[in-house]
């Protein structure tokens, strides 16, 4: 059914073109006056462009509102390591730090659970449970993160604190990083969080590109006598590589940006801590906590800064994981 | 072809590596669905407690005193809910429209922008709306907090309308055309209506997306203890206040907390699912 679909898909826009410009292109010129044509495509595509000036507004607004900060710190705002609203001296390198490392641990765990997800559910199961198990998944993506928060803060805090961080420490004290008091509210937290809330996206892409994997390219490997592991791995995984990567991306992109749920368990201090289990901010956690209390103009544009390189961080991977998702996936995201 | 120059490993190892290997994907699925029931279940054990009739009808009551709900922040969300409606439905649906109908000059950047927008952290969307709105009025608004949120829902609305647009069969278009129908009838009385049911869904799910934002509500429609007078002052809404309460050291308030978020995940999660039951197994699901 999937082959079928795929197969009539794109035959169908170059028929349909074929058959319709020529009938509206003679229209267009003996009714010229008729206008509703006219108007109607024009106020769309307005929307559209507007949709582009949306994002070219977001760039030039955040540039604009952080003027201020840019022309004072200059490159050293991202190399300094003191935060200090008082003295009025901005370094962001704490906050690259905690959202660099807390995104890491969530890429850590969130891939290779995504992978085994999608796998599974392309590779074993049959289409009903698949679907069904598809959908719980994106369940996961569906429950608010303040709500991701509040569960953090009492829940997923506490637990780590008790029963993981321990073993952690015993065994793998001798690393700086499992050094330490043992907090609830900490980067290892922050990063245990954001792997749950970003499964569901890698998860849904990785799923996507490996249905694509034609049918042949398995039953080849299974010809050449693979088991159903080497086939995966001779024959799915390869074919969906850059999909996979640009999947990994875009979960990438959604850990940098998450910000309530990071907030609310990261323990929002600003500094650099050696340890997972010290309390650190991201960039988008200290947006969350001081921007209403940002008294001063070079202090709130300080964090618009702040809010700039999320921006672009965000603009940069995306593009790039719609890249290579498409080159797999084929174009299906891609109109006519 | 990789392993074939080495010497070829047993098969009973390879079958079970095989078999050890494609387990391991299964325990990765019950490992990560056991986050949404843990979640689930802790929001319904605490949530339900402290869920009573005055948190639908009463205003929150300052720290000590027992008692009171969070009535101006249920309304307040949908207030914002529905602000964010009149900006992100009409200019979605529209831009959605001419990317797959007409496709002409700006359909390929405004599909890409359409692409990175909804990839945008939202509190980059707060500043946004901080510094087009709250600004200029000098004043936290719930004009500002719904801004906000309709500009999350564009990009949403934008491409599940085109794919939705796009599974509208041709025939229906060329029928029309050929009875002589304009082009933009065309489009508003037979493509838009074939695809109504896929474009409702696809702006209920935006809606259930942005019903569960904070983070860009935080400094654009802030909060407010009371009922807001106007669109011109701030509004409470569910997510924040369950931000406030959750971050609070007050036993009480961490209670409300967690009826305030049973009830907003109630909303978010009977919004998505009902539209999918509804739909069921005749729309590609949402990324």
């Amino acid at each position: 059914m999937e082959a079928s679909r795929k197969l009539s898909a794109p035959a169908q826009p170059q028929v349909a073109q074929e058959i319709v410009q020529p009938a509206a292109k003679p229209r267009r010129r003996l009714v010229p006056s008729f206008l509703g044509d006219r108007l109607f495509r024009s106020l769309t595509g307005f929307l559209a462009l507007l949709v582009v000036l949306l994002l070219i507004g977001f760039a030039v607004v955040l540039c604009m509102q952080s003027r201020l900060s840019l022309a004072r710190f200059g490159f050293s705002f991202f190399t300094g390591t003191n935060w200090d609203p008082v003295n009025e001296e901005f370094g962001a390198l704490p906050f690259v730090y905690g959202t660099l490392v807390t995104s890491a641990i969530a890429l850590l765990i969130a891939v290779p659970l995504s992978l085994g997800v999608a796998l599974c559910m392309v590779e074993m199961l049959p289409q009903w449970i698949a679907g069904r198990i598809g959908f719980l998944v994106e369940l996961l993506a569906a429950i608010p993160s303040v709500v991701y928060g509040l569960w953090g803060i009492f829940v997923l805090g506490p637990w780590l604190r008790d029963h993981v961080d321990p073993v952690l420490g015993r065994y793998l004290g001798f690393l700086p990083i499992f050094q330490g008091p043992h907090i609830a509210v900490s980067l290892l937290t922050a990063g245990v969080l954001l792997s749950i809330m970003i499964i569901p996206y890698i998860t849904a892409v990785c799923t996507e590109v490996f249905r694509v994997v034609p049918q042949t390219q398995r039953e080849a490997a299974l010809a050449l006598g693979a088991t159903r592991w080497e086939m995966v791995r001779m024959a799915v995984i390869p074919y969906g590589y850059s999909g996979v990567v640009g999947a990994i991306i875009l979960g990438l992109g959604r850990a940098l940006g998450e910000t309530i749920a990071v907030a609310m368990v990261i323990g929002n201090r600003a500094e650099i801590a050696a340890s997972l289990f010290m309390p650190s901010s991201t960039l988008a956690s200290v947006i969350a906590n001081e921007f209403t209390e940002a008294t001063g103009d070079l202090y709130l544009s300080a964090l618009v800064e702040l809010g700039l390189v999320l921006m672009l961080l965000a603009v940069l991977l995306n593009a790039a994981a719609r890249a290579l998702v498409l080159g797999v996936v084929g174009g299906q995201g891609e109109g006519r | 072809m990789r392993t074939a120059p080495r010497k070829e490993r047993p098969y009973l190892y390879r079958k079970f590596k095989s078999n050890l290997m494609m387990g391991l994907t299964c325990a990765a699925t019950l490992l990560t669905l056991l986050p949404l029931f843990l979640v689930l279940a802790y929001l319904v054990s605490k949530g339900f407690t402290s869920l009573n009739f005055a948190f639908f009808t009463h205003l929150p009551k300052p720290v000590g005193e027992p008692g009171g709900g969070m009535a101006n922040a249920i309304v307040g969300t949908f207030e914002l809910i529905g602000l964010a409606s009149l900006i992100g439905v009409p200019i979605g649906i529209g831009a959605g429209l001419y990317l797959n109908e007409y496709g002409g000059a700006f359909s390929a950047p405004a599909r890409f922008a359409a692409d990175v927008l909804i990839g945008m952290p939202s509190i980059v969307v707060g500043i946004f709306a901080y510094a087009i709105i709250v600004r200029p009025m000098r004043s936290f608004s719930a004009l500002a907090g719904g801004f906000a949120l309709g500009i999350i829902m564009i990009p949403l609305v934008t491409r599940t309308t085109e794919e939705m647009v796009r599974l509208v069969p041709q025939e229906l278009r060329e029928a029309a055309l050929a009875l002589g129908v304009t082009r933009w009838r065309t489009t508003v009385s037979v493509v838009v209506r074939t695809a109504a049911a896929g474009i409702a869904t696809g702006v209920i799910l935006a809606i259930a997306r942005v019903a569960g934002e904070t983070a860009p509500l935080l400094f654009t429609a802030f909060s407010n203890r009371f009922w807001a007078r106007g669109l011109r002052e701030p509004i409470a809404s569910l997510t924040v206040q369950v931000y406030t309460y959750a971050i609070s050291p007050f036993a009480d308030w961490q209670r409300q907390a967690w009826a305030g978020a049973l009830v907003l995940t109630a909303i978010v999660l009977a919004l998505e699912l009902g539209v999918r039951w509804i739909t069921r197994g005749r729309l590609k699901p949402l990324r």
